[in-house]
């Protein structure tokens, strides 16, 4: 059976596709659809990376315990994006502050940098909103869910 | 060619942040089209026409005339420097600018 | 230019699927190409073939299977979404188990890899959703 996922395109074509994520998780499904599709987006090889702002923070917190709501705890997949070859997640600095969000409460991800002999490196950027604005000024695809 | 932006708000100002949020994150050159329950936002003498017009100053802005039509607004009822435009002048939004970002 | 259009939501409760539809026929209007047209998220309900709107209103799942006839566009329905939500196919109720399929002409059930191979090939990627 043919992989439906399988690229067709000429992948000497690298585009930068930024996933932008500005929803908290569980209430809707966007955080978890969205993550999907960066999943899916590792196999075209292309320069991917997320950015998390507004509430969309939520989706990087540590020690979602979704049992009383019955429903999956996804955010151990973000752990695995560096085994996708997905290594920038930025974070916005002012949707941290405006929640009362310290950085420590957010998971540490990191991934293994083989230029490096393997080194643990952290995926988390944690930028300022003027900074976000240049790196999303420097995207190709913005893919909003 | 131009390597700017075009940011899209569908939501009202006053029922999403995705409207704030577009204005926190725009440059000079941009554009911001606001479109379905958005071009509340445009309205003239809102909370908000003081900080859109600022945006009029540095990026392009524009509200999808149907969208205003259907909601029962004009052209005068948005504030000075918002320009209107059909689906056709989405279109030409689209690829005027490099990329589009959906502010949702 | 070549357009990937990206509609997340589905028919009615949205204004997305409209809008997106309203914007893939003006950019046809114009002369420009549509590469595909993905739907994701709750997107993929407007791939039903078993919608009954009222007469009075549009019938969006018939206008983008029209405007797919007309114009050889790709529609494409994500298959996990569609999963999850109830959009089958004659394969995919097959493959389940299931005792009936619902997807509407002119719409196939594909991966996600369809939706980035869009932003990859085409010249802009434009968003519809909440």
């Amino acid at each position: 059976m043919t992989d439906v996922n399988a690229p067709q395109v000429n992948t000497d074509v690298k585009k930068k596709f930024m996933f932008v994520n500005r929803k908290a998780p569980y209430g809707t499904i966007y955080a978890l659809e969205a993550l999907e599709v960066v999943l899916i987006s590792a196999a075209f090889e292309q320069d991917v990376s997320l950015a998390f702002l507004d509430d969309g923070v939520y989706q990087l917190m540590k020690g979602q315990d979704t049992i009383g709501i019955g429903m999956k705890n996804f955010s151990p997949t973000y752990r695995a994006l560096g085994d996708y070859d997905v290594t920038k997640l930025y974070v916005e600095r002012e949707s941290l502050d405006e929640r009362g969000l310290k950085p420590e409460v957010l998971m540490e991800i990191t991934y293994e940098d083989e230029n490096e002999d393997f080194a643990q490196k952290p995926s988390v950027h944690f930028v300022s909103r003027s900074e976000l604005t240049e790196i999303m000024a420097q995207q190709d695809v913005l893919l909003n869910f | 060619m131009n390597k700017s932006t075009l940011h899209t708000v569908n939501k009202s100002p006053f029922e999403r942040s995705a409207f704030i949020s577009a204005l926190n994150h725009l440059k000079p050159g941009d554009a911001l089209l606001m479109t379905e329950d958005g071009v509340v936002g445009a309205r003239k003498g809102s909370a908000f026409a003081g900080q859109l017009d600022k945006v009029t100053k540095s990026c392009g802005v524009y509200v999808l005339g149907p969208d205003l039509a259907a909601r029962g607004m004009a052209e005068n009822d948005v504030i000075q420097g918002v320009k209107l435009v059909d689906y056709g002048g989405f279109v030409d939004l689209v690829t005027t600018h490099h990329r589009t970002q959906a502010w949702l | 230019m070549k357009f990937g259009i990206l509609v997340n939501e589905g028919p009615y409760t949205h204004q997305a699927s409209d809008s997106a539809y309203q914007f893939t026929k003006a950019a046809l209007e114009k002369g420009h190409e549509i590469f595909r047209v993905f739907f994701y998220n709750d997107g993929v309900n407007n791939g039903s073939r078993l919608t009954v709107p009222p007469q009075d209103d549009r019938n969006l799942q018939k206008a983008w299977t029209d405007l797919a006839q007309k114009h050889k566009l790709d529609l494409v329905v994500c298959i996990a979404a569609a999963q999850r939500r109830g959009i089958l196919d004659e394969g995919e109720a097959k493959r389940h188990g299931k005792d009936a399929n619902n997807i509407a002409p002119g719409f196939r059930i594909s991966g996600l890899g369809q939706l980035v191979e869009a932003g990859i090939v085409a010249d802009r990627l434009v968003v519809f959703g909440d």
